[in-house]
C-alpha cells in the first residue's frame, strides 16, 4: 500500500482530473476552454509547460474541433482524453454520436454545468443527460477523491469496452471545491492504466496494416447491424466497469462502489435515489433522522449509462417509496431522465416502489434546510406522476 | 520525382475501379492524381460529401489508403488530431514513420460548414494538406448554392423562374482567405491541366505545415455538360479567366498559366446548362465578364 498511495493532497475536482491525465500521460489531449471545466486544460498546459507530461496538446479552437480531432486522434490508434461542460457539450453533441458508432476511447471529463436559456455557468446535470443516448459511457462522481479515481478507471473501461467514456463531476460543487485526495504514485497509476489499448483502428500503421477505411457510409442493409453492435457493448460495459472497478479497488486498495453506493437501507422504508456530490449533502441531512413514515437511506448511482438496472432493482427491493432526486429536466412532464429511467428500470417487478420524482438544483441552486423538510414530507405524500421542482413557489 | 503522364499512370495506388461517382465528374481525375503523386502512402481524412459517399459504401472501399470519415464540418480538425496522433506515436516509437495527412472536402464542406475548423487547423500549424474539390454548389445533397457557387448559376436554391435569376450574389474567394493565414503554399489548379495540378500537389505535400489546394471539379448533373466535355468544360474554365491558375509560395504569387489570348467568358458559359439563362441576356454575360475581369486584374495587381 505504500508505495501505492504516495501523499494526500488538497485538490479541486478540476485539479484532480488534470493530475490524473498527468500521470497518464495520454497520446493526444485536445480541448477548448470553457467554465467550469477550464481549469484541467490549464492545469494540464502548466503540466506540458513544466515538462511533467509529453501529451500532444491540440487547443482547438472550439469544442466541436476538440472532440473532432479526438475521433482524429483515437482513430489513428493514439490515446486520447479531453474536458469540457455545458455549451461546449452540446456543441460537441453530433460528434459524440461519431466517437461512440466508431467505437473510440475517448475518455472525457465534464464539469457538468446548465444549458442556455437563460445563460447561467453554474453546476446541474442538462448537459450530460443531452448526451445521454449518444452511446458514450457515463460515470458520475460524488467526491473530488471520486473525479480523480474515475478519470483513471475510465481509461481502462473505454479501451476494454471499447466505448468512449464521460467523467461526469458537479459543475463547481466539485470542481472547484478542494477536497483531501489520496493521491497514488505516478508508476502504481501508469502500471495500472499500462500501454495503451488502441482503437484498433491503424490508420498511421503503414507496414503490414494495409489501408483501412475507417466511417464509411453504411446503408440500411449494414447500419442497423452496428448499432445493434454499438448497444451490445453497452450491455457488456456494465460488466466490465464492474471487472475494472474490483481491479482498480484492488491495486489501489480503494473502496470505490460498482455501479452505486448505498447507505442507511437497512431498516430503511424509504429511499432518496440521486447522482453526484449531492448525495453527501443529503446523508448528512438525514443521518440519524426518521421521517414520520420511517427511516429513509441513500442510494447513488455511479454508473449512469449504461443504466445498471439490476443494481437499482436490488437496492430498492425493500423499501415503500423513493424520491428519486433529477438536477436536470426532461420536459416531457413525465420528470428528470433519472427519474423516468428509475421507474422504468422498476417497472413490472411484483411489488415495485412508488417513486416520486424531484427536479433540484438547476443553475446552481441551493438545495435550503426547508427543502431536505420538503424531501422528508414527500415520503409521505402520495405519488405523483409529474416531477416536484423543489425550491419554487409552485413545486 | 518525373511528371511524366505514362509513369504515372503505371503508379499502382490509385482509386479502386468500382467507385461510384458520376460520369462526367471531376474528382475522381483530382484524387487518383493525388495518390500517383504521393511518394508515400498518405492518410486521407475526407468531409462528408461526394467523394466519400460515392468511394465507400460498406462493405466497399475504392480507398487503397488508410483513410477515415468523421463528419461533414470537421474534416481540417480531424486531420489535426490524426497529425497530432502521428507525432505522439512516433515520439513514443510507435510507429516507424510519420504519414503525411490530407484532408479533402467539397465547396460546402470547405468554404461553409467547415471554414472554422479549416481556419482554426491552419492556425494551429498542423503538417497537412487540404485539398478542396471545388465543383461549386452542394451537390451531393441535389444541387444547392455554397459561397463558392458563381454569380447568376442556377442551383436548386437558386432558381430561375418569373422572379429568380440564379444566384445573386458572388463567390467567396477563400484561396486568397487561406492565403491570408500565413500558409507557406496555396495554390488554385484545375483537373483540366493536370500537370499543373501535379506540380501543386507535389509541392504541397512537400512543404511542411499546413498547405492548400482549391480545385475545380466540374460536376456534370449540377453544371449540366454532357459528361465527355468534363475535361474540355474545365479546360474552358482556366481559357477564359474564370478560374485562375496560379500559386503563393512563401507570399510569392505566381501565375502558373496565362491565357493567351483569353476567351470571352461565354465560351465557358454557353457549354453549361447552369447559365443557359444568362445567355440571352446580353448584358448578363457582360456583368459576368466584367467580375471576372475584376478578380483577374485584383489577382494579377499581387504578382511579383
Amino acid at each position: 500500500m505504500s508505495t501505492v498511495v504516495a501523499r494526500r493532497q488538497g485538490l479541486t475536482g478540476n485539479d484532480a482530473v488534470a493530475l490524473a491525465w498527468r500521470q497518464i500521460n495520454p497520446d493526444v489531449v485536445a480541448a477548448y476552454p470553457i467554465t467550469p471545466s477550464t481549469q484541467v486544460v490549464e492545469r494540464f498546459a502548466r503540466y506540458l509547460a513544466d515538462g511533467e507530461a509529453t501529451t500532444e496538446f491540440v487547443p482547438t479552437e472550439s469544442e466541436h474541433s476538440a472532440i473532432s480531432a479526438c475521433v482524429g486522434a483515437s482513430a489513428a490508434g493514439a490515446r486520447v482524453m479531453t474536458a469540457t461542460s455545458s455549451q461546449g457539450l452540446a456543441l460537441m453533441h453530433e460528434v459524440l454520436y461519431i466517437a461512440s458508432g466508431l467505437r473510440l476511447p475517448i475518455v472525457m471529463a465534464v464539469a457538468t454545468r446548465a444549458l442556455s436559456a437563460p445563460l447561467n455557468i453554474h453546476g446541474d446535470h442538462s448537459d450530460v443527460m443531452g448526451s445521454r443516448d449518444a452511446g458514450w459511457v457515463q460515470l458520475y462522481a460524488g467526491t473530488v477523491q471520486e473525479a480523480y479515481d474515475l478519470s483513471i478507471l475510465a481509461v481502462r473501461v473505454a479501451e476494454r469496452a471499447r466505448v468512449p467514456v464521460m467523467v461526469c463531476l458537479d459543475g463547481f460543487t466539485l470542481s472547484h471545491s478542494l477536497e483531501p485526495v489520496l493521491v497514488y504514485a505516478d508508476d502504481a497509476v501508469r502500471a495500472f492504466v499500462g500501454e495503451a489499448r488502441t482503437s484498433g483502428y491503424r490508420l498511421l500503421d503503414g507496414e503490414g496494416a494495409g489501408p483501412l477505411t475507417v466511417g464509411p457510409l453504411a446503408l440500411p442493409d449494414a447500419y442497423m447491424d452496428f448499432r445493434r453492435a454499438l448497444a451490445n457493448a453497452m450491455g457488456r460495459a456494465l460488466e466490465v466497469i464492474a471487472g475494472e472497478t474490483a481491479a482498480f479497488n484492488a491495486h489501489f486498495g480503494r473502496d470505490l462502489p460498482v455501479h452505486l453506493e448505498a447507505s442507511g437501507l437497512e431498516e430503511a422504508d424509504g429511499a432518496l435515489l440521486l447522482l453526484g456530490s449531492t448525495a453527501d449533502v443529503v446523508r448528512e441531512a438525514l443521518a440519524g433522522r426518521s421521517s414520520a413514515s420511517g427511516r429513509i437511506g441513500v442510494v447513488r448511482l455511479l454508473t449512469f449509462r449504461p443504466f445498471p438496472a439490476e443494481a437499482v432493482r436490488q437496492a430498492l427491493s425493500h423499501v415503500a417509496r423513493v424520491v428519486v432526486m433529477d438536477r436536470a429536466d426532461s420536459l416531457s412532464t413525465l420528470g428528470g431522465p433519472l427519474g423516468i429511467e428509475v421507474r422504468a428500470a422498476l417497472y413490472g417487478q411484483a411489488f415495485p416502489p412508488a417513486v416520486t420524482d424531484v427536479i433540484y438544483g438547476l443553475g446552481g441552486r441551493e438545495l435550503r434546510a426547508r427543502d431536505l423538510e420538503r424531501l422528508r414530507a414527500l415520503f409521505q405524500e402520495e405519488p405523483v406522476p409529474g416531477p416536484v421542482y423543489l425550491g419554487v413557489e409552485d413545486g | 520525382m518525373s511528371l511524366n503522364l505514362r509513369e504515372l499512370s503505371k503508379r499502382s495506388q490509385g482509386l479502386a475501379p468500382g467507385h461510384r461517382a458520376c460520369a462526367g465528374c471531376g474528382i475522381p481525375v483530382l484524387v487518383r492524381l493525388l495518390l500517383a503523386v504521393a511518394p508515400d502512402p498518405p492518410v486521407v481524412v475526407n468531409a462528408t460529401g461526394c467523394l466519400e459517399v460515392v468511394s465507400t459504401i460498406y462493405p466497399y472501399s475504392a480507398w487503397p489508403v488508410p483513410w477515415l470519415h468523421n463528419a461533414f464540418e470537421n474534416a481540417a480538425a480531424t486531420a489535426s488530431g490524426v497529425e497530432a496522433a502521428a507525432r505522439a506515436l512516433f515520439a513514443r516509437g510507435r510507429i516507424r514513420r510519420v504519414p503525411k495527412v490530407v484532408a479533402i472536402g467539397g465547396d460546402g464542406g470547405t468554404y461553409d460548414i467547415g471554414l472554422q475548423s479549416l481556419s482554426g487547423a491552419i492556425e494551429r500549424g498542423h503538417d497537412f494538406l487540404y485539398i478542396c474539390y471545388n465543383n461549386e454548389g452542394y451537390m451531393n445533397t441535389g444541387i444547392q448554392r455554397s459561397s463558392a457557387t458563381p454569380p447568376g448559376a442556377r442551383t436548386t436554391t437558386t432558381p430561375v423562374g418569373a422572379h429568380g435569376r440564379g444566384k445573386l450574389e458572388p463567390r467567396k474567394d477563400l484561396t486568397e482567405i487561406v492565403v491570408a493565414h500565413g500558409v507557406r503554399y496555396a495554390a488554385q489548379a484545375s483537373i483540366s491541366h493536370w500537370g499543373d495540378l501535379a506540380k501543386k500537389l507535389q509541392k504541397a505535400l512537400a512543404t511542411p505545415g499546413p498547405t492548400f489546394l482549391n480545385v475545380l471539379t466540374p460536376c456534370q448533373p449540377g453544371w449540366d455538360y454532357p459528361p465527355e466535355d468534363l475535361v474540355e468544360i474545365a479546360r474552358l474554365a482556366v481559357e477564359t479567366r474564370y478560374w485562375p491558375l496560379y500559386e503563393v509560395a512563401d507570399g510569392r504569387y505566381r501565375l502558373t498559366f496565362t491565357p493567351r489570348p483569353p476567351l470571352p467568358v461565354r465560351a465557358w458559359l454557353e457549354r453549361q446548362g447552369r447559365f443557359r439563362h444568362l445567355l440571352d441576356d446580353p448584358e448578363a454575360v457582360e456583368r459576368f465578364q466584367a467580375w471576372v475581369d475584376a478578380n483577374w486584374d485584383r489577382l494579377t495587381a499581387r504578382l511579383k
